[in-house]
């Protein structure tokens, strides 16, 4: 963990509810993919944690929707401004256990933390699949992000309007050597049981302190008691007790 | 003697602050950051006779000036506490540590407390009758005086530690719990726990904890506090440890002139991991600028005659 003061480069919105941010400053953090970043708001007292979208150079991407008074209040923060920020949360994503065809599975603003690892992944040779899940048409964001990095991509929207019509789970290709998700609780869980390999999980929860300490935001899996900040928020699908 | 030393108990602290239990794990997330031998000592995670997960999640809110939690003392259990916890701490920290307890009958409270009675790292028992987020057991033994006494008692016929009562604000007349602690055989009290509290998610419609109630920690609780310090250093003359919403060098200066010989900091630790580093530092420069020359030189001073 490495606490810093992060600049604001830029923050636009991407749709009506989901914002990019681009913060600079993260100079010597490793950061890797599926980790996130807690930030100190303004007036608030508990610091929001967001996942990390990319981190290349000096450069963090934050990829947001807006939720409540956390993200609602960054979405109105201008370049210039500061945020101070805790670093290199979480354990991120196991990149050796991706074998040659990964699969890459993100619903709405479960989205942004695979772009890192698609970028990660492609660069060490594999041949990477996306399926990106989203309600509607104007939900829609990063199809083209991930297409520029090389990866193979499909959208779904659950109406239809753009892309396959129908949920994430009704487009998994046929064959793929390990699989990474990270979205919404129902779709994880859908994922969980059509899957027929090894997977892992990006899991959410509301956090008190976000690098272990409180024991807020604890999940029960099959080799004991986790701390999503800390142990997670990545599980391999072997951990997890969703059978019933 | 230096100008911040303070005692508990006949044990000296370099300085008064202690990160308050359930704030600061083993120590361990912020040993990666600074040496946690700076602090005056800290209060280890609750620990329970058998292991528990605690409550179901959402466990934590956000509040005006503080937080919500109802974490429900998840913690591996005294056995893994002595067995793993322990040994791995001795590496990191080198002062006598405080070992927080909690129980659900007066029979797990004395087997909790006698073993970490034998373990030499341990410097004070904190026996937690205040925790407002498990059923049948923890806030029950702390709001009845009655109640309070006899887990009290029954520690200290087991013990040769000396033993810190953790109170519970949730309660009319604090001054009458604290006596009958120190009756039972406390050598100081620690207060306050968290104050019971609710929010409600607008958009569900449901309280946000999935265990409905939590307990409010933060600046917001700060006032109340000093109040019940005040009001209990005043009725007991066994120590007093202050301890709600403590952020700043300044709270640690007006927790002890309530009364606080030492002083525990909480939710502060969450947003801030250096919190209790930052207000050790400032204490000295603070210190100057009221005129304090010695911390032990203002214990009470608020309600001297």
């Amino acid at each position: 963990m490495k606490q810093k003061r992060l600049k604001i480069e830029s923050n636009q919105s991407l749709n009506e509810t989901v914002y990019e941010m681009k913060l600079s400053g993260i100079q010597d953090a490793e950061i890797r993919p599926g980790q996130f970043v807690n930030l100190k708001l303004e007036g608030l007292f508990l610091r929001r944690p967001i996942s990390v979208c990319d981190a290349e150079g000096d450069l963090l991407t934050l990829v947001y929707r807006t939720v409540g008074k956390g993200t609602d209040q960054m979405s109105r923060m201008e370049p210039g401004e500061e945020i101070d920020t805790l670093l290199e949360l979480g354990n991120g994503y196991d990149r050796s256990a991706a074998g040659e065809r990964p699969l890459l599975i993100g619903g709405g603003v479960g989205v942004p933390p695979l772009y890192a690892l698609a970028k990660h992944l492609i660069r060490s040779g594999k041949e990477v699949s996306v399926v990106l899940g989203f309600n509607t048409a104007s939900d829609v964001f990063y199809e083209e992000e991930f297409r520029a990095l090389g990866a193979a991509v499909t959208v779904t929207t659950v109406d239809g309007s753009y892309g396959r019509k129908g949920f994430v789970t009704d487009v998994l290709p046929e064959a793929y050597s390990f699989f990474y998700a990270c979205g919404p609780m129902p779709m994880l869980k859908a994922v969980y049981h059509k899957t027929n390999c090894s997977g892992q999980f990006s899991l959410e929860e509301r956090m008190g302190c976000g690098f272990g300490a409180c024991m807020g935001c604890s999940v029960s899996t099959k080799t004991g008691t986790k701390r999503v900040c800390k142990e997670g928020p990545v599980f391999f699908k072997e951990d997890l007790a969703w059978d019933d | 003697m230096g100008r911040l030393t303070t005692e508990l108990c006949g044990i000296t602290l370099d300085n008064p602050v202690i990160p308050a239990s359930g704030t600061f794990g083993y120590g361990y997330e912020f040993a990666e950051l600074y040496d946690i031998n700076l602090l005056g000592t800290f209060s280890f995670k609750g620990t329970t006779l058998n292991p528990r997960f605690g409550n179901p999640t959402p466990r934590i809110a956000e509040c005006p000036g503080g937080m919500l939690n109802a974490v429900g003392l998840q913690n591996p259990g005294v056995d893994n506490v002595i067995q793993e916890e322990l040994p791995k701490l001795k590496q990191i920290f080198h002062k006598p540590v405080m070992a927080n307890i909690s129980g659900f009958s007066v029979d797990d409270y004395v087997e909790t407390a006698a073993r970490l009675d034998r373990e030499e790292q341990v410097g004070w028992l904190e026996i937690n009758i205040s925790c407002p987020n498990v059923h049948g057991g923890g806030m029950s033994f702390g709001t009845d005086p009655q109640q309070a006494y006899e887990v009290i008692h029954a520690v200290r016929m087991n013990t040769h530690k000396p033993l810190i009562a953790k109170l519970s604000p949730n309660v009319t007349d604090i001054a009458m719990i604290a006596r009958s602690c120190e009756r039972a055989g406390a050598d100081a009290i620690s207060l306050i726990n968290t104050i019971l509290g609710m929010r409600i998610d607008l958009n569900r419609r449901k309280p946000i904890l999935a265990n409905q109630t939590g307990g409010l920690s933060g600046p917001a609780v700060f006032p109340v506090a000093v109040r019940m310090v005040y009001q209990t250093a005043k009725a007991v003359s066994v120590p007093v440890i202050g301890m709600g919403g403590i952020t700043t060098a300044e709270d640690v200066i007006e927790m002890m002139m309530a009364g606080a010989v030492a002083v525990e900091v909480g939710a502060a630790n969450l947003t801030d991991p250096y919190a209790c580093k930052t207000i050790i530092e400032q204490l000295p420069e603070v210190m100057d600028r009221y005129q304090i020359s010695s911390l032990r030189d203002i214990v009470g001073i608020a309600g001297k005659e």
